[in-house]
Order: C-alpha cells, then sequence, then structure tokens
C-alpha cells in the first residue's frame, strides 16, 4: 500500500517520517501523475494559500478534488485542513471542498498564541497536541462526525474517509492518528 | 496549556519549509507577496539594496509600519532587530509579530553577544556563514537559521558559498569521533552538545533557509538543490522591473526546483532583474556577512 503526502509546501518530512514509522511506502505528490494509485493522501501543515497557489499551474489541485470525490481517503493536518474544508469563515478563497466544515484560519492567534496540550480524542484516548496559528472549526454538516475537541471548537474532525485535524499530529511523535487514517485507506481497498 | 514552547517554535518553522519568505516595506507589498504564494513576509523599512544604498544606522521598523503589514495580510509576518538588541526583540514580540529575524542587514546593536532568545515566546531566525555560527545561533536558542549570503546585492555567490560550507562541515562531522568533535567544536567555536545532535541527524536539528542575494527563479532553484529548506528574497523582488510576475515565479521555482521544464517556464519574460553588485566591489568595512 502506497499513500501520498503533498510535497508542494511545508512540513512534508514530518507526515512521511510518521507513516514509514508505520510502514507503509509513500510518495510525494508534486503533480497529478503522483496521484495514480495512492490508497490515501496526506495534506501536510503549510500555508494553504502558498500551497494552493503552488497546485494550480500543473493542475494539481483539480486532479486532486476529482481524486477526493471519488473517495481517495485523505487527513488534512491545520492548512491541509483548510485545503478540504468546504468553507472558511474569514477568507475569500475555497480550495478542495470535499469536507463538510467551515474552518476560520488563523483562530488560535499569532505565533506567540501557538501553544501544546493535552486533548482526549474519541476511540484514540488522551493526544498530545501542538496547535501553531491553527485554523478551528466552526460548522459541522451533518455527516461530520467530531473525534475532539478544544473547548467548544471541534479540532479533529472526520466525514467518511477524510479527516481533518486543526492541529499537528505529525510533529509529537504519536502515530495514533496516521493510524487512524490508514485504516480508511485499508477500509477503502 | 503551554506557549512558546521550543517545539511549538521549531515545528512553526518546519511549516514555512518549500516556501519563499519575501521582504515588503508597505501593505500594498505585503499583499502582492501574499497572492503570489509567499509562505510568510518580512516587514521593513527597507529592503537591503537601500539600506546599503542609505549607509548610516539601519534599526528596527517603526511599529506602524509593522502594525499595517499585520493587518493587510493573512500569512505569517515577521520582522528584523539589530544583532543582541533585547530591547526592539521584546517591541517586536508586544506588537505579536510571528517570527524575529536577529539580521546583520541592521546595524549590530551589541559587539559581543546575540539576543538570548530561550528567553522569549516568539521564535528567532538567525543567519550564519558556517557550521560554527549556526550551531551558536542554536545554542542561544534560535528556532531556525538562514546562511546570509551578502544581502542587497542581487548576486547569489555569497549565499551559495555558506551554504557549500555548512554542508561541507556538516558532512565532515559524520566521520568524526567524540574526541575529535571536541576539538573541531573548539576549531569552530561551536558547542559540542549542538554538534553532537547535528552529527546524530545528519542535519542542523531545526529548518535552515538561504538567504542573501537571490533575485531570480534560477537563484531560488539553485539553494534548494543545494539542499536549503527554502528561500529569503529581499530586493530580489521590489527593486526588480515586474515584482508580481517576478514573485509568483521564485514561488513556483522554489517548489520545482528539480523540474527544469517548469524553470524554464517561469523564468521566461520576467523583465529586468534587480541591478546586482559585485562582490569585490563593495568595501570589507561595508560586508554585512561580517556582522
Amino acid at each position: 500500500m502506497t499513500v501520498g503526502v503533498l510535497a508542494v509546501q511545508g512540513d512534508v518530512r514530518e507526515h512521511v517520517r510518521v507513516l514509514e514509522r508505520l510502514g507503509v511506502a509513500v510518495r510525494p505528490v508534486l503533480r497529478p501523475e503522483h496521484l495514480k494509485g495512492l490508497a490515501g493522501i496526506v495534506l501536510p501543515g503549510g500555508e494553504s494559500t502558498a500551497m494552493w497557489r503552488l497546485m494550480g499551474p500543473t493542475g494539481l489541485g483539480d486532479a486532486l478534488r476529482r481524486e477526493l470525490r471519488e473517495g481517495l481517503p485523505a487527513l488534512g493536518t491545520c492548512a491541509g485542513m483548510i485545503l478540504l474544508a468546504r468553507e472558511i469563515t474569514n477568507w475569500p478563497e475555497r480550495y478542495l471542498g470535499v469536507l463538510d466544515i467551515a474552518v476560520e484560519r488563523n483562530a488560535t492567534g499569532r505565533q506567540v498564541d501557538s501553544f501544546e496540550t493535552t486533548l482526549s480524542a474519541d476511540g484514540l484516548g488522551e493526544l498530545p497536541a501542538v496547535f501553531i496559528r491553527a485554523p478551528l472549526v466552526r460548522r459541522t454538516g451533518p455527516g461530520v462526525t467530531v473525534l475532539a475537541r478544544w473547548g467548544e471548537a471541534p479540532v479533529l474532525v472526520r466525514e467518511g474517509r477524510v479527516l481533518g485535524a486543526s492541529f499537528h499530529p505529525e510533529l509529537t511523535g504519536d502515530t495514533r492518528v496516521h493510524g487512524l487514517f490508514l485504516e480508511l485507506c485499508k477500509e477503502r481497498r | 496549556m503551554d506557549k512558546g514552547t521550543y517545539r511549538v517554535k521549531t515545528g512553526f518553522a518546519e511549516m514555512f519549509k518549500g516556501g519563499v519568505i519575501m521582504d515588503v516595506t508597505t501593505a500594498e507589498q505585503a499583499r502582492i507577496a501574499e497572492e503570489a504564494g509567499a509562505v510568510a513576509v518580512m516587514a521593513l523599512e527597507r529592503v537591503p539594496a537601500d539600506i546599503r544604498a542609505h549607509g548610516g544606522v539601519a534599526r528596527m521598523a517603526d511599529p506602524q509600519k509593522i502594525r499595517e503589514i499585520q493587518e493587510a495580510v493573512s500569512i505569517p509576518v515577521m520582522a528584523k532587530v539589530r544583532i543582541g538588541h533585547t530591547a526592539e526583540a521584546r517591541i517586536l514580540e508586544a506588537l505579536g509579530v510571528d517570527f524575529i529575524d536577529e539580521s546583520e542587514v541592521l546595524t549590530p546593536a551589541d559587539p559581543f553577544h546575540h539576543i538570548d532568545k530561550w528567553a522569549f515566546k516568539v521564535p528567532f531566525v538567525c543567519g550564519c556563514r558556517d557550521l560554527g555560527e549556526a550551531a551558536r545561533r542554536i545554542a542561544e536558542g534560535a528556532a531556525m537559521i538562514r546562511t546570509k549570503g551578502e544581502a542587497g546585492t542581487g548576486n547569489v555567490i555569497e549565499a551559495v558559498r555558506h551554504m557549500r560550507l555548512l554542508n561541507d562541515q556538516i558532512r565532515r562531522l559524520q566521520g568524526m569521533s567524540r574526541a575529535e568533535l571536541v576539538s573541531y567544536g573548539k576549531e569552530i567555536g561551536a558547542p559540542v552538545e549542538v554538534l553532537e545532535l547535528i552529527q546524530e541527524q545528519g542535519r542542523l536539528p531545526v529548518v535552515n533557509f538561504a538567504a542573501g542575494g537571490i533575485a531570480t527563479p534560477a537563484d531560488a532553484a539553485l539553494m534548494r538543490m543545494l539542499g536549503a529548506d527554502g528561500v529569503f528574497v529581499g530586493s530580489g523582488i521590489f527593486k526588480s522591473a515586474d515584482p508580481e510576475k517576478r514573485a509568483r515565479a521564485i514561488v513556483q521555482a522554489c517548489t520545482h526546483y528539480d523540474d527544469p521544464q517548469v524553470l524554464a517556464e517561469v523564468s521566461t519574460g520576467l523583465g529586468e532583474a534587480m541591478p546586482g553588485l559585485a562582490i569585490e566591489a563593495i568595501p570589507e568595512a561595508e560586508l554585512m556577512q561580517h556582522r
């Protein structure tokens, strides 16, 4: 089983490291042809505006949206979740639009307010979580399950085989969120 | 809930990887940078080429300038302080600047020490010319490193020199015994604990960008080929004939650095690059990299 990591910009290496520890083959995705035959794709942290502009010229954005609509499992962390979201409350753009949530960009504030904490996630237990200028989920559609919250705000959500996280599981050395993602990849196959 | 931890600082720097950080002096330029796909902007009073031309003492930007730029964009905003100027850094932290560059482009404030960066919640990036300098800055708490190059010249040779030196020294470290490592640390002025970490990982323990003289998409690609995680572009964009187009092109080149077709395409028809400076034409005392 090979999973992809969107590799146009962001903390690609950290995701690759976690996935390899879990024993799957990983392919960096820079161009549309890299999507072929993937069991799932991770959209890493980074700057969502930059990542999208790096997906446009090669046609990767459109190709990835098609794959996701056809059921390709995905995990988006931080900026990756923004790329997946159907709506962004404080930004005029919308990207892949396959996860039925509304997110607010930079909802936890500037970098001096970035933090680490522990979350309690359904089915995964206590999770260490790093929030960096993090987006928060402000609305969830009827098909969306909330797996963890920080205060009132959902910060780990699932719709079908698509997962979105406000935080960075790839920065903590904990593999459970990626483990859940790989379960979804196996289910589809 | 813990704010300002080292993991939060270095983790933030990881998010910049593969990206371009652009110097901007106005809200309008900041919007152009964001629209082009910059991962962050550096808020400045003057770009390095103008600092060089202007002479005198270069200081932290006016907080009003920084606020204007913070309000204009949604991407992170960085700003520069003078080397060792802890008070300027406290001001930038209070303004909510996302990253502080303790920079040789401004006139140094402390002839003896750099800032104790562990004492801050906001992360710092510092310049280096070689492994010794990088290791000292990391020991002081820098969450990100950039090779210095020679800012404001539009001449990439010093950026290449510093990246090659750094790579070469990291490679040499790999084969060293503990005893050799200690002598090497003494030779290059690097703390042994940081060198051990670098030896173990085979790379710097923090993100490393290239800076100082990058003016074209090909320059950005070259620095990525040499192992830079991303690039800072100072004067190269807004001192060129068509900043919008050049900014977009450098962003694409930084990601697709090993795809010559993309590089050829984005390098086409960009208009005049910034005027360049030969390093030999700069009096020794005016070189910023020695600061």
